[in-house]
């Protein structure tokens, strides 16, 4: 075996993610701990100020209820997320994070960022829950919040340590192992409970670029699946896990488009200049009641805009000319003042692409684009899982504790594992969290797992035995490596092993052609992904031959396996639901219709430790009476 | 190559214990080519796998000797443009040059207080009750009396 030294570290809670959600629980819990005397350890891939997936910045907050206003009520937020994810959501989640969300955005202002404000000293919105921001140091800011409140209450930042395996006592989660990515060492983490925040999935589906552009993923490339895979392989129960994110946005850059749509009220159209949204209105009645109301769910958007594609009516525009023309018109009295809009205007259509899709900016600069004379194209990316956003997938979690939730069996936001809590896109079902609400959550779940703690935490049992094992088969890669490479001229061509990149193509294709990726226009059905998952039986039995020749290379090796691990549940949860529910995000070709007699409910699935089998579920939806 | 090293420029951040680029990068992609064994120049940086590259220019906004900038991914952007950061402790400056030579300059505030010194608990007033669902600095920090509890 490799020769590293394995370090080991104890603490009272370990928090694995540095993300929005990562630092919520640093933030909250250290605040909590301090008071009980209790210690939390936090520990990154990669450095604080800049990783997850608000590490290059964001433009906007897109959850911000505005309670205090009277803007909207923490119900209205319930209705809004229930309808956009087709009548599937945990409406108590929902509700949890709703009503504490806007207190984590003042706080954010507190710290140092900047939100826009009118003469009134009021947000200014980009839409209902938007608000607009200078948002280039989002990240930094709230980083430093988490790392001052770590140093007051005498907690630990551990930064590039990359977090593989829960350790369990029975079904009880008890700390984690990792490696450094700087250095030979391997590390033990015990913990009397643990929070996971370790982000969503990006790769496994393939990529519309495939070359250099391979890592200009809407969502970041180094999201790899880390949460899901910890939660399920701790045996914990999963939820939405079919329920995978599609965004349409600017074509290949991936630039986003909400300021164009809803601040100068843009219009996407096709080719031959049709509105989709106008003329494939009747498609909606398909859909009803979710495609009746407004506004119209994000998936079937993007559905409307498909069929047009699959038409052969492509490529699809942003009407950013005709947009802009409007404004002229509005001004049309007053050149001055039309000049002084467009100066505003235009600095923020630019800000933003470079607060936080700088590619755009670039591809735009590229291709000389002006918006204001030419429209620009548009497309859907390829598909991810982040159940921050308008996806879902993620860990079934425990409801807030003064709500009459049939789903509550301990603290809030703690998985069907003790003392195992997820947050942000590691949690489900709680769609539209965004940036502020993954905060948020992971405020909820610091203060519950300092709470758990105080009332039913133990000193963690570690099977050492346990530890050595997983030890051994992390550090496979680099000794499989060691052992055969000498054996064929081309280290990266070897019967006995497959470099980590390959892997990645592999389960990419499988992906893509059988789950309903990008090739194949979204869309899968039960014999597709049958073969799928007979394909996906092999690649996992492959899946301990990738080889690593440094640490860079053992850490690809293993997001790899946590992506597998995401796909094996997406392609299942996709396959036990028999029914077509959002369009825009997957089309089931052999099950075209929603059915709301038999699937208006949560797939749910569990991994086995013991016996290394699947269990697929039904769980009833549960609506907030009177909301 | 998305994220590039400007060979002149870089000095492998000398007499540091860890280069900027390298420490900051959020997909772990920079290295210090130390003895230039590696081939890219000794004590140089280099982007180890620019397929990797998220564009997030992390990177360039850290470098002290802005020896550091992105190169449109080769597979979708044609050639020419750039996107250049000047980040300050309270702003950023943004040069974007056009493939036809034109130039449009940007200045955006990143932060409003000084750097380091945010407060966790926004000066807020924090409570003890570690059973109640308001969270430490709430009800204040909510601008309510109360937190909302369901009907």
């Amino acid at each position: 075996m490799a020769n590293f030294e394995t370090v080991e570290v104890s603490t009272d809670l370990l928090i694995v993610g540095g993300g929005f959600s990562a630092c919520g629980a640093a933030t909250e819990a250290s605040y909590w701990a301090k008071k009980n005397g209790l210690k939390v350890v936090m520990v990154d891939k990669a450095a604080l100020d800049r990783s997850g997936a608000v590490a290059m910045g964001l433009s906007a907050i897109n959850q911000y209820v505005g309670v205090k206003d009277g803007e909207n009520t923490v119900e209205d937020y319930i209705r809004y997320v229930r309808q956009d994810l087709m009548g599937v959501s945990r409406e108590d989640l929902v509700y949890n994070i709703a009503r504490h969300v806007d207190s984590t955005v003042h706080l954010f202002e507190k710290w140092g960022l900047k939100i826009w404000k009118d003469e009134e000293g009021k947000y200014v919105h980009e839409g209902r829950w938007q608000i607009m921001i200078n948002g280039e140091s989002y990240k930094i800011i709230i980083a430093e919040a988490a790392k001052n409140a770590l140093a007051e209450a005498g907690g630990e930042l551990y930064e590039r340590v990359f977090i593989v395996d829960p350790l369990m006592d029975g079904n009880r989660c008890v700390g984690a192992v990792g490696f450094s990515t700087r250095e030979n060492k391997f590390y033990v983490f015990k913990a009397k409970a643990v929070v996971v925040g370790m982000g969503g999935a990006v790769h496994v589906f393939r990529p519309r670029s495939v070359g250099e552009g391979f890592g200009r993923s809407w969502y970041p490339p180094f999201n790899s699946g880390s949460s899901a895979y910890f939660t399920i392989r701790a045996g914990a129960e999963m939820t939405c896990q079919e329920v995978r994110f599609i965004p349409v946005r600017f074509k290949d850059a991936y630039g986003p488009v909400g300021a164009w749509f809803l601040l100068f009220k843009s219009r996407a159209i096709s080719a031959e200049g049709g509105d989709y949204m106008v003329e494939r209105v009747d498609e909606l009645q398909n859909w009803a009641p979710y495609g009746l109301a407004k506004p119209i769910p994000a998936n079937l958007r993007n559905y409307l805009g498909m069929l047009d594609v699959d038409a052969g009516l492509g490529p699809l525009y942003m009407e950013t000319d005709e947009a802009i023309q409007k404004i002229a018109h509005e001004f049309k009295d007053d050149p001055k003042a039309f000049k002084r809009k467009m100066k505003e205007l235009e600095s923020e259509a630019w800000e933003d692409f470079l607060d936080m899709t700088i590619s755009q900016a670039i591809l735009w600069a590229s291709l000389n684009v002006k918006p204001e004379e030419k429209h620009s194209e548009i497309a859907a990316c390829e598909p991810y899982f982040i159940g921050s956003h308008s996806g879902a997938s993620g860990a079934w979690v425990s409801g807030p504790e003064d709500m009459d939730t049939p789903y509550k069996w301990g603290y809030a936001n703690m998985t069907t594992a003790d003392g195992l809590f997820a947050v942000g896109d590691g949690s489900g079902a709680s769609s539209h969290k965004f940036s502020s609400g993954s905060h948020t959550e992971g405020r909820i779940a610091g203060k519950a797992a300092i709470k758990y703690i105080l009332e039913k935490g133990q000193e963690p049992t570690v099977d050492m035995a346990r530890v050595e094992a997983l030890k051994k088969e992390i550090l496979t890669p680099m000794d499989l490596m060691v052992e055969n490479k000498g054996k064929m001229t081309d280290p990266e061509i070897n019967t006995a092993y497959i470099m980590p990149r390959q892997f990645l193509h592999r389960l990419q294709k499988i992906m893509d052609e059988y789950a309903g990726g990008v090739t194949a226009a979204f869309k899968t059905s039960k014999a597709l992904l049958e073969r799928g998952l007979e394909l996906m039986s092999l690649l996992k039995e492959d899946a301990g031959k990738q080889a690593a020749r440094d640490l860079h290379e053992l850490t690809r090796a293993w997001e790899n396996t946590q992506r597998m691990w995401i796909a094996e549940s997406h392609i299942r949860s996709m396959l036990f639901r028999e029914e077509t529910r959002w369009p825009g995000y997957y089309f089931r070709a052999d099950t075209p219709k929603m059915d709301d007699e038999n699937w208006l409910c949560f797939v749910n699935c569990r991994w086995d430790p013991g016996t290394g089998e699947w269990e697929m579920m039904k769980k009833d939806i549960w609506n907030i009476p009177g909301v | 190559m998305p994220s590039y090293v400007i060979t002149e420029k870089c000095d492998g951040c000398k007499g540091q214990d860890r280069t900027a680029c390298m420490y900051i990068c959020p997909n772990d992609l920079m290295v210090l080519d130390m003895d230039g064994s590696a081939g890219y120049g000794e004590m140089k940086a280099y982007n180890r796998d620019p397929q990797m590259c998220w564009e997030c220019m992390c990177c360039v906004k850290l470098c002290p000797q802005q020896a550091m900038d992105v190169r449109g991914y080769a597979d979708f952007v044609p050639l020419g443009a750039s996107a250049t950061p000047l980040r300050g402790s309270e702003d950023i400056m943004w040069t974007v040059k056009f493939r036809d030579g034109s130039i449009k300059r940007f200045k955006f505030p990143t932060r409003t207080t000084p750097e380091g010194s945010a407060d966790p608990l926004g000066g807020f007033a924090t409570h003890d009750d570690i059973n109640s669902e308001a969270l430490a600095t709430e009800p204040e920090s909510l601008g309510l009396d109360a937190i909302p509890t369901p009907k």
